[in-house]
């Protein structure tokens, strides 16, 4: 290394120094500690005993585990895909010259800044099965077939898709980002299919949907991540509309019983840290294959930032 | 077809949708802001109304303000108890009772059928309890309605947020929550800002040795999901003794982030090298050209990564419920979410309230910055 580059490192190393700290303390070190206490029976009082791979075995035999694990893909599997129909939905009419755009474009998107303990209070009261607003809206759509709205978050049925709504609610984000992504969609595509005779289904099935694929599938994949970590609102509302009893229980029945609700009572309540830690690892693996979807899909976005 | 009506055809099926997926959007918001204007009757009652209202009726000629009770289905009169012993009482008594017994009743006046039980409404929060509301039995027709917004409840709510508890010498109100917010809200805003603008800086404008491979460490770290670190974290924390305080939420944000720096990384570079070169040829240190050029063109990006984490802090529940153990020291969002599962689903009109408040904040920061707000959620794409 010659002087010069050695005065650039030293520079380099300068301006980053707190983000070295920052990694080492906040992110590597967790990530190494972490893996290390999955192989230990640990709780914060004591220091970890290497136990091998006891925790996973024993994680594979623990019910709870694979229903916290079904019940967070039955939440992803629905809210995911739903959630990206929406949002993309409402870019594409956004999209659409009409007057007043930016006032809708800001309502569809305020929800999702709302803090998430506001809006789970909000949905909690919506979704009361006796004076909330949703059955206030469904019983007398329901009535004349003789049914009447469920107990929503009270329902082990309806407790998850209850979850789901809430979730569309906060689809703003992505909307956003799809709304840019079309509007880099060149609008001679689109004058060329109309030439072709194409109609507006046709336009956006061989136009739109190929220009924006790449944004949209790495952005489910990021939704996917985010409700895999699914967390807050369940805590808070299984809790609320459940009453007595222990917020990270999961009722009724379970049914919200989500993996980072388990993994934050095994690890804080119980205070089986190295079990915890077994679950956060197996979580990081499907996220970090998750991600490798995503970076297939956008491959080119990160690659022009280096 | 002409190509003008079907234009027009199709502008109208999206005006349509636009307008019905407003309503749906719109209406969770509706529905708390009504709520949270409401008395707490007027929440617990069937069929759902969104106006919320005060009923004013003629109980013993005074006119009052009343609660609508229930609606009475049979005919028959409010009598008082002539006997026995509930000698001297008022009540209701259907038509066949009055037939079989005459002498046993004094009718006071005739009910007509589809009348309202009212009861004089009494301001319960404020202690105005009497030991047995005036009621009658009057036609709907004799109820006047009004529009009414109980603005009251804002203060209530936030007082009873705090349920008046006393952690030593201090007393814990909705103000201490709002100043814990905001002290971890500033103190992280200010750090994220400062830290990752100066480590940005020596991706962005620096060449050295491992830097490249450096930032491709840093942008891995984005993926690695916060249950992850949730424990040893929780230990680092309270091996410097910080769990209890607010340390733990706002000082991390003071050593960078992986998102802030890709950010505001991807602002620098687009600033011409020139500018940068030339300060070096008139001997301008490193950190003078960051200071004096980059920073000064970079608004747009420092504005964008203030509000983002300034929403990111406001919203945090996980974090917060791991790292804080006294009242005294809990954010908003906690202290809503306590209020909440201490209350008990009753008093929805104040956990409203109190939502509405928490809400308030935000949307007023995203109202006064919006258009930078969404440039900023559009060029990258993946926060979530």
């Amino acid at each position: 290394m010659t002087r010069t580059e050695r005065k650039e490192l030293r520079k380099g190393l300068g301006f980053t120094g707190l983000w070295i700290i920052g990694l080492a303390a906040f992110t590597a070190y967790p990530v190494v500690a972490s893996l290390y206490y999955s192989f230990c029976d640990y709780s914060i009082l004591k220091s970890p005993v290497w136990c091998g791979i006891e925790n996973y075995q024993q994680l594979v035999q623990d019910g709870l585990f694979w229903k916290s694990l079904r019940n967070t893909l039955f939440y992803a599997g629905l809210s995911v895909p739903l959630g990206t129909v929406v949002a993309l939905g409402l870019a594409v009419l956004l999209n659409c010259d009409v007057r007043g755009k930016s006032a809708f474009r800001l309502l569809f998107f305020m929800p999702s800044i709302v803090p998430v303990v506001a809006s789970a209070m909000l949905w909690l009261w919506i979704f009361n099965g006796e004076y909330g607003l949703m059955n206030g809206v469904l019983n007398p759509i329901l009535a004349p077939f003789g049914l009447h709205g469920p107990a929503w978050l009270a329902d082990p049925t309806w407790s998850k898709p209850a979850l789901v709504i809430m979730s569309l609610w906060g689809t703003g984000n992505a909307m956003v980002i799809y709304l840019a992504g079309l509007q880099n969609v060149p609008a001679e595509l689109y004058e060329a299919a109309e030439i072709d005779g194409a109609n507006a289904w046709q336009r956006f099935v061989h136009v739109t949907l190929p220009a924006i694929a790449p944004v949209v599938a790495f952005n489910a994949i990021m939704a996917l991540i985010g409700a895999m970590q699914l967390f807050a609102q369940a805590y808070i509302m299984s809790e609320g509309a459940n009453g007595n009893g222990n917020a990270s229980d999961g009722n009724p029945a379970r049914s919200t019983l989500f993996y980072t609700i388990y993994l934050f009572s095994t690890a804080f309540q119980d205070l089986r840290m190295g079990y915890a830690s077994a679950m956060a690892y197996i979580l990081f693996i499907i996220t970090a294959g998750l991600t490798w979807l995503a970076a297939r899909f956008a491959r080119g976005r990160y690659e022009d930032a280096l | 077809m002409t190509p003008g009506r079907r234009s027009r055809t199709s502008r109208v099926v999206v005006v349509t949708l636009l307008f019905l997926f407003s309503a749906a959007f719109l209406a969770p918001f509706v529905w708390l802001i009504s709520t949270s204007l409401k008395p707490i009757e007027q929440t617990l009652s069937l069929p759902v109304t969104i106006i919320p209202r005060a009923y004013y009726a003629s109980i013993g000629g005074q006119r009052v303000e009343v609660t609508l009770d229930f609606q009475v289905t049979q005919t028959g009169a409010v009598a008082r108890v002539l006997d026995g012993d509930d000698k001297g009482r008022q009540l209701f008594v259907d038509d066949a009772q009055l037939a079989a017994n005459p002498l046993h009743f004094a009718v006071i006046h005739a009910v007509p059928a589809g009348s309202w039980h009212v009861s004089q409404r009494f301001d319960h929060e404020l202690g105005e309890m009497g030991p047995a509301p005036a009621w009658d039995i009057v036609p709907r027709a004799q109820i006047e309605s009004k529009v009414k917004f109980r603005w009251s409840n804002y203060p209530r709510a936030l007082a009873s947020l705090g349920g008046g508890e006393q952690t030593g010498r201090k007393r814990v109100d909705f103000w201490t929550y709002l100043g814990n917010s905001l002290t971890v809200a500033v103190l992280g805003v200010i750090g994220t800002v400062i830290s990752n603008a100066i480590i940005a800086y020596g991706f962005a404008r620096l060449k050295w040795r491992g830097r490249d491979a450096f930032f491709a460490v840093t942008l891995a770290t984005m993926m690695v999901p916060f249950p992850v670190l949730m424990v040893p974290l929780y230990g680092v924390f309270r091996a410097f003794g910080m769990i209890g305080t607010l340390l733990p939420l706002w000082l991390p944000a003071w050593f960078g982030s992986a998102f802030n720096i890709f950010l505001m990384r991807q602002f620098f570079r687009t600033i011409p090298e020139e500018l940068s070169e030339a300060a070096r040829i008139d001997g301008c240190s490193e950190w003078r050209i960051f200071w004096r050029i980059i920073i000064p063109l970079s608004t747009p990006v420092l504005v964008v990564v203030a509000l983002f984490h300034f929403i990111f802090v406001w919203n945090d529940f996980l974090a917060p419920l791991l790292y804080l153990t006294r009242k005294d020291t809990y954010t908003l969002a906690l202290a809503l979410q306590s209020y909440e599962s201490q209350n008990g689903g009753v008093q929805w009109h104040y956990l409203m309230a109190a939502s509405a408040v928490t809400i308030l904040p935000v949307i007023v920061l995203f109202l006064f910055a919006q258009k930078t707000f969404i440039r900023g959620i559009a060029t990258t794409g993946s926060k979530s």
